[in-house]
C-alpha cells in the first residue's frame, strides 16, 4: 500500500499530465458524435458573444459585396414575378393569383429563415461556421444552410441565440449532389486542403461533364432544398480505381467573406421520419 | 505589474489575437496556418509549479479550443508542450542560473541561441502532435510532414517578430521580492 502512494507521489506530474491528456481526447473524439454536449453549448454562447462584436466591425468592410450579391439574387426573384410575364393573346391577361399562393402554403416544404454569420473560420481541417440565430428563433439541428451563392453546411448545434454550422468544408461533411446537365448523382467531401475548392466524387463515366457546369443539390434530400448551387466544375479527375469521375468543384459560397445565410427548415421532415422510422421499427 | 496579473492580461491577448487576428488571415498555401497563441506557454514564469504549468496548457488550449469549435484539440497540444517545457529548459539551462536570475524565458535571460533551440523545439512538438491529431481520419504522409515544417517554420518566424516588437525586460529575481 505504502508503495502504491509513493509511486503516485513520484510520478503525480506524469500522471497528473496523462490525465489531462486523456481528457482532451476524449473531448476531441467524442464531440463528433455528441454534438451537444452540455459544456459545449454554454461555451457557444460566450464565444458568440465575442463574435458577434468582432463582427459587428467586420461586416463594413465587405458592404459593397454583399450588396452587390443580394442585388442580383433579388433581380433573379424580381424576374420569377408573374407580372414581367405576358402573352400576346388580347383575350388572356395574367393576374396574381394570390388565393392560390395562400392555398399553397399549406403544402409548403421548405422555409428559408435569414441568419447572420458571426463567426466563420476556413483554416482549420474541420471548419465549422457561427450563427447569430438560435434555438429561441426556431433553428434546430439538421437544418439546412444556404447563401445567397450556393449551400453552406448543416446545423450541428444550437444554443438558445446562436446556432454552430458545420460548413462544407469539414472533413465529415458529404452532401448528395448533382450535375445540372447530366445529372450524374455523386457525394460532394472535403479533404481538407483548399478551402476554394471541393470534390463530388463517384460520378459515373457515362455522365458528359465538362469545366464550368452547375453542380446542384439533390432533389433527394430532406435537409437541403433540392437545386441550390453547391458550385462549379473546375477540373474532371478520372479516378482509376472505381471508374468514375472526381470532379474538382469551385464552391459558389465563397468561405472567406460569407456574411448572410439562410437556415433552412424542412416543415415536412417530421411527418417523413415518423414515416421512416415506422419502416425500421417493422 | 505583478506576475499573475501579466501573465492573465497575456492569456486573453494571445487567444483573442489568434482567433480575430491570425486566423483571419487569407490562407498562404494549403500547408500554412499561422499559429502564434502557444507563445503564452513559452513565455510563462519559470517557477511556475509543474502540476499548474500542465493545468494552465490545459485551459489555455481548451480557450482556444472553444473558438475554434474543436473542444480537446489545441487543449492537448498544449497539454503536452506545457508538460516538456520543464525537461527542455532543464537541459537548456543550468539549474541555478534559472531559478535565480531571471523570472521567465526570453532570449535576454536565456541567451539567443538556447531560446532559439526552445522555441524550434517546442513549437515543432506542439504543431506535429496538433497536425497529426487533424490528420487521423486521413491524408497523405507529405501533406503530413508539409503542413507541419511549413507551420513551424511560420510560427517560428512569428515567434521572432513577436519577440523583436515586445522586448521583455529580462527582469532580475531579487531575493528581497
Amino acid at each position: 500500500m505504502r508503495n502504491i502512494f509513493l509511486f503516485i507521489a513520484r510520478f503525480s506530474n506524469l500522471l497528473f499530465f496523462l490525465l489531462l491528456q486523456v481528457l482532451a481526447l476524449s473531448m476531441l473524439f467524442r464531440y463528433n458524435k455528441f454534438h451537444q454536449a452540455a459544456y459545449m453549448n454554454a461555451a457557444n454562447e460566450v464565444t458568440g458573444k465575442f463574435f458577434l462584436r468582432y463582427n459587428n466591425i467586420e461586416t463594413y468592410f465587405s458592404l459593397r459585396k454583399e450588396n452587390d450579391q443580394l442585388r442580383t439574387q433579388n433581380a433573379d426573384l424580381l424576374n420569377k414575378l408573374a407580372t414581367n410575364f405576358s402573352a400576346p393573346d388580347s383575350n388572356m391577361q395574367v393576374v396574381q393569383d394570390t388565393f392560390r399562393l395562400q392555398e399553397q402554403e399549406q403544402y409548403r416544404k421548405f422555409l428559408f429563415l435569414p441568419a447572420r454569420v458571426i463567426g466563420n473560420a476556413v483554416n482549420e481541417q474541420n471548419n465549422f461556421i457561427t450563427l447569430h440565430r438560435g434555438s429561441n428563433q426556431g433553428v434546430a439541428i439538421n437544418m439546412a444552410v444556404v447563401g445567397a451563392s450556393g449551400i453552406i453546411g448543416k446545423v450541428v448545434d444550437v444554443s438558445p441565440n446562436m446556432s454552430v454550422v458545420m460548413s462544407l468544408l469539414h472533413r465529415k461533411n458529404s452532401v448528395v449532389a448533382l450535375l445540372k446537365k447530366g445529372s450524374g448523382f455523386g457525394e460532394v467531401v472535403w479533404d481538407g486542403k483548399d478551402p476554394r475548392y471541393v470534390s463530388l466524387n463517384n460520378i459515373p463515366r457515362t455522365v458528359k461533364v465538362a469545366k464550368g457546369d452547375t453542380v446542384i443539390t439533390s432533389p433527394y434530400s430532406d435537409i437541403f432544398p433540392p437545386g441550390q448551387i453547391v458550385g462549379f466544375v473546375e477540373e474532371v479527375v478520372d479516378d482509376k480505381a472505381t471508374s468514375s469521375y472526381n470532379i474538382k468543384v469551385k464552391t459558389g459560397t465563397d468561405f472567406f467573406s460569407v456574411q448572410h445565410a439562410f437556415v433552412v427548415k424542412n416543415l415536412q421532415k417530421a411527418e417523413m421520419d415518423s414515416l421512416l422510422n415506422r419502416i425500421k421499427r417493422d | 505589474m505583478s506576475d499573475l496579473l501579466k501573465n492573465i492580461i497575456r492569456f486573453v491577448l494571445f487567444i483573442l489575437v489568434q482567433v480575430f487576428v491570425l486566423a483571419k488571415v487569407p490562407p498562404l498555401h494549403r500547408f500554412i496556418v499561422p499559429y502564434l497563441y502557444f507563445l503564452f506557454i513559452l513565455w510563462l514564469p519559470y517557477n511556475t509549479p509543474r502540476a499548474g504549468l500542465t493545468l494552465l496548457g490545459f485551459l489555455f488550449g481548451l480557450s482556444l479550443d472553444f473558438f475554434t469549435k474543436t473542444p480537446g484539440l489545441h487543449a492537448a497540444a498544449c497539454t503536452l508542450i506545457a508538460y516538456i517545457r520543464p525537461f527542455i529548459i532543464g537541459i537548456l539551462m543550468p539549474k541555478e542560473a534559472t531559478e535565480m536570475s531571471y523570472s521567465e524565458p526570453s532570449i535576454t535571460s536565456m541567451g539567443f541561441m538556447p531560446f532559439a533551440v526552445y522555441a524550434f523545439i517546442l513549437t515543432f512538438i506542439h504543431h506535429t502532435y496538433l497536425v497529426f491529431l487533424e490528420w487521423l481520419q486521413v491524408g497523405s504522409i507529405w501533406f503530413f510532414f508539409g503542413k507541419v515544417l511549413a507551420s513551424t517554420a511560420i510560427s517560428l518566424l512569428l515567434i521572432f517578430i513577436t519577440e523583436m516588437l515586445f522586448q521583455r525586460k529580462g527582469r532580475y529575481r531579487t531575493n528581497v521580492a
